[in-house]
């Protein structure tokens, strides 16, 4: 049985890495007692796989993994256990049985993501929320954007799903997916040479709310939070 | 009330309870934070120092008398794998009136951080200062980390000699194997505890709780603290040195304070105090598993090896308590492995049984079983093909000198033909992979000695190709090392002058010569450990209170973390001997007689120093001395009472 686990990241274990955060998962699986299955081989492993790597720094009130039970259990007892073998900062919010097969995991299904990010403790900016808008209003936004054969220039625009700016929080849904995926410290970025100003990322707290999936069409998209996809185990 | 009514209240409720757990979360999550978030996004390997691990012990700092900061003075990684730290935390905390918490040397890329941000060392559980505790206890596995430790104390504004320190000062203590000789590190230490934790802590913390609710001194509680056996206050002590420099007294310099300190040992093992739930770091530590210590001590007696003299006698762990504890601790942490750790695993006499049990256990459930210091005959290599993948895996042997001559001059028992023995059947179970370990510089070492561990060598690669070739796994990979041979006090080789660096590494190149002109050389990969810090290691082993004067100026120099190669700078510690006036060769080429007064004379190891002399002796006669199994050599650890020396001799 396929399982999708939805947990939140807050507090000081944001500066865990991504590598670290699974680590800690696995270990609080056996912690826990969940019935996970193992592959097969000399050295067994758990199946698990995360869905889209959080930075670090960044706290998430929407992160997600599949894991492939070897019994049933119900959602209420899973979430209940795992919250029992939790360090601070790590909560499990939802536990909920999802279709198998390759095509419906996690990881390719992760699509968009929203971010909320600060801006306290930034220069004051007069009409943030119209600038914003007009940012956004763009037909297109050009980035430079890293590469492994160095940088280019690209346009964040179709990656950007919406963008707002609501006392002094910028929210913003960006494309997660592994063929189109924009960071947010881009279109900070591009935000910050817009206006003409210094937005200082180190400063800002980000905060990453949900991910989701496509359940739409490239043109029409249309966004379904992971654990959605899902059914309650009784 | 009606059912809607009941069902709204019910809405109310959950609404009220949810919304104090997440106030509750949000506290948690708002704990202070020594470091800014500004500074964790930068440095690397933030998880360091956050604490917040799963099995980190919170407590209210109002709620507790003493609060005890246990340091491991390397970085993180290294001092969350070691296993002493983690039963003292776990042993103090049990108490009710203690709260213990960690602290680690913070890496080379924070310490200049917190100096121009002006933020002081703090513990990993409050985030508080580590100034503001009752103890600073600090534990010192190794001699390369001194510096480490002076950087601790500085980087926590607590002055860096005892003498300084004033009541609203931590009582900075010290344990551990290197405190054997803790003469080189005595003005920095206010006490040090002499022997093994769980034994006289506990009277130790009374005693401080109850003086400090009478409102005593420091001074006051140092003088009680002295009069405990295997406490050592060093300001309590003179010592004088003669005109050839050598050490020619060595007494307390106050009424009531002992001669001689006993090392602690603790002597029923099975029910001693022990980390039933391990913090588990969240970023991987060098051991990232269980460690389930099967026994303490060494029945062997190599005469290189401090660790088989100073945890004497061997104690076993009965194999119900052991089953039981590997039970707990692999839930309680969630680690994917278990490792079972002693001196020397093969002599554990209930082994069979005991991996029977965890293979059986564990088995379904993906869990790991390492096993270090095993030494190769029949039985090991059956486990070792059921817990390993044999394709993977190398093996391990440690003759440590290259000839026979020279093993029976260190004591260690292990002749040419167990050893090939070992291989030819870890060739035919389907190894390639051996390791082999050796030490330069040993006592009486002569160059036939230095090749020999080519010819053992081309040997063991030689057995292999005697296997068939429809046998054989592709080629063989011998891969051995040499370390320089440090003497170490309360070892039969404590008198023993060490060889310069530059002798050391004619002999590197007279075995890298004799390596080349074996037939299997292709085979055979050579490995070897730099010499300075072999040098240094031996300079601080057997110094002396004039030591520290060094250690002080190499830290003031920069030196920091001289245990990792990468960081070792020995033009630092150079300009510290220049500077200091100090001769590095006074304590590491000197000859010493068996007549010198030593430094660590006054700590009574538990075993005698006439045994010592003996094996010494013995040594030089290139005698074998048989181990504590097959009959006592009445080193004297008798007077514990206790482990292998009442066990019946059957």
């Amino acid at each position: 049985m396929k399982v999708r686990v939805k947990f939140s990241k807050n507090g000081s274990v944001k500066f865990l890495g991504h590598l670290d955060t699974m680590r800690y998962f696995q270990k609080a699986v056996r912690r826990a007692g969940i019935p996970i299955a193992f592959s097969s081989g000399f050295r067994p492993h758990m199946i698990i796989s995360f869905a889209a790597p959080l930075s670090v720094g960044v706290t998430s009130d929407g992160e997600y993994f599949d894991m492939e039970l070897s019994e049933k259990m119900a959602s209420r007892e899973l979430v209940e256990r795992f919250n029992g073998a939790m360090a601070p900062g790590f909560q499990v919010l939802s536990a909920r049985k999802v279709p198998e097969g390759k095509k419906y995991n996690a990881m390719s299904m992760t699509a968009a993501a929203d971010y909320e990010i600060s801006l306290k403790g930034q220069p004051k900016i007069e009409k943030l929320a119209e600038k914003a808008e007009h940012f956004y209003s763009q037909p297109a936004i050009w980035a430079e954007k890293e590469t492994k054969k160095g940088g280019k220039t690209v346009d964040l625009k179709p990656g950007i799903y919406q963008m707002t700016v609501k006392d002094s929080v910028c929210t913003m849904r960006l494309a997660a997916s592994s063929a189109n995926y924009v960071k947010p410290i881009m279109v900070l970025n591009a935000f910050s040479a817009y206006l003409g100003q210094n937005l200082d990322w180190d400063r800002c707290a980000v905060h990453r709310a949900e991910v989701y999936a496509n359940e739409g069409s490239t043109e029409k998209p249309r966004f379904v939070p992971l654990d959605r996809l899902g059914e309650n185990i009784e | 009330m009606d059912e809607t009514m009941l069902s709204k209240l019910h809405i109310l409720c959950y609404n009220w309870i949810h919304g104090k757990l997440r106030e509750c979360e949000k506290v948690n999550q708002m704990r202070k934070q020594a470091l800014s978030d500004e500074i964790l996004g930068k440095i690397e390997k933030p998880a360091r120092y956050i604490g917040n691990e799963v099995n980190a012990v919170m407590k209210a700092p109002a709620d507790v008398d003493i609060r005890f900061c246990m340091c491991f003075p390397d970085v993180y990684e290294i001092g969350m794998s070691h296993l002493g730290l983690q039963i003292l935390y776990h042993m103090f905390n049990e108490r009710e009136d203690t709260w213990c918490e960690r602290v680690f040397s913070p890496w080379v890329d924070l310490e200049p951080v917190m100096r121009r941000e002006q933020i002081p060392l703090f513990a990993l559980e409050s985030q508080d200062d580590v100034k503001n505790f009752d103890f600073l206890g600090i534990t010192i596995q190794y001699e390369m980390c001194y510096t480490n430790i002076l950087q601790i104390l500085d980087l926590s504004r607590i002055p860096l000699y005892a003498r300084k320190r004033g009541e609203e000062d931590p009582l900075v203590i010290g344990g551990g194997p290197c405190v054997l000789n803790p003469e080189p590190l005595a003005p920095f230490f206010d006490l040090f505890y002499i022997g093994e934790g769980e034994v006289v802590y506990p009277k130790l913390l009374d005693t401080y709780a109850q003086m400090k609710r009478q409102g005593k001194s420091r001074e006051e509680f140092l003088e009680a603290a002295a009069k405990i056996p295997g406490i050592y206050v060093p300001a309590f002590y003179e010592a004088k040195y003669g005109e050839d420099g050598r050490l020619c007294s060595f007494a307390p310099a106050r009424p009531g304070v002992p001669g001689k300190v006993l090392r602690q040992a603790e002597m029923d093992l099975d029910h001693a105090s022990y980390p039933h739930a391990p913090v588990v770091p969240f970023i991987k530590a060098a051991q990232d598993r269980v460690t389930l210590e099967i026994q303490r001590g060494c029945i062997r007696g190599c005469r290189f090896c401090q660790a088989g003299m100073i945890y004497r006698p061997v104690r076993e762990k009965s194999v119900e308590v052991l089953k039981e504890q590997a039970r707990r601790m692999l839930k309680s942490t969630g680690h994917e492995e278990i490792s079972l750790s002693s001196l020397s695993s093969s002599d554990y006499s209930q082994l069979k049984e005991l991996l029977d049990f965890l293979m059986e256990e564990f088995r379904d459930t993906g869990v790991n079983i390492s096993l270090p210091s095993l030494r190769i005959d029949a039985f090991s290599l059956q486990v070792m093909s059921q817990i390993q993948d044999v394709k993977k895996s190398s093996l391990t042997f440690a003759p440590e000198a290259g000839s026979q001559r020279l093993r029976d001059v260190i004591n260690k028992g292990l002749t040419k033909e167990v050893i090939l023995e070992g291989a030819k059947a870890a060739f035919l179970g389907g190894w390639n992979r051996v390791k082999l370990y050796f030490m330069l510089g040993l006592p009486t070492e002569c160059v036939e000695d230095v090749k020999g561990i080519a010819h053992l060598s081309q040997a063991i690669a030689g057995e292999y190709y005697e296997v068939p070739k429809e046998q054989r796994q592709g080629k063989v990979q011998i891969t051995v090392s040499t370390s320089f041979f440090v003497p170490k006090p309360f070892t039969p080789f404590q008198w023993a002058p060490m060889a310069d660096s530059q002798a050391y590494l004619e002999r590197v190149n007279l075995l890298r010569e004799e390596m080349r002109q074996q037939v299997n050389h292709k085979s055979i990969r050579y490995n070897w450990h730099e010499a300075e810090v072999a040098v240094l290691e031996g300079f601080l082993a057997r110094g002396d209170r004039r030591t520290a004067e060094v250690i002080k100026r190499a830290y003031e120099l920069g030196a920091r973390y001289d245990a990792w190669t990468e960081y070792f700078k020995e033009e630092l510690w150079e300009q510290a001997f220049a500077d200091t006036g100090i001769s590095k060769e006074f304590y590491t080429t000197r000859q010493r007689q068996t007549t010198e007064l030593l430094p660590w004379d006054f700590i009574d190891a538990g075993v005698d120093r006439g045994f010592l002399e003996r094996e010494w002796e013995r040594a030089l006669k290139e005698q074998v001395t048989p181990n504590c199994r097959q009959s006592c050599s009445g080193c004297g650890a008798a007077r514990y009472k206790g482990g292998v020396c009442v066990e019946s001799k059957g």
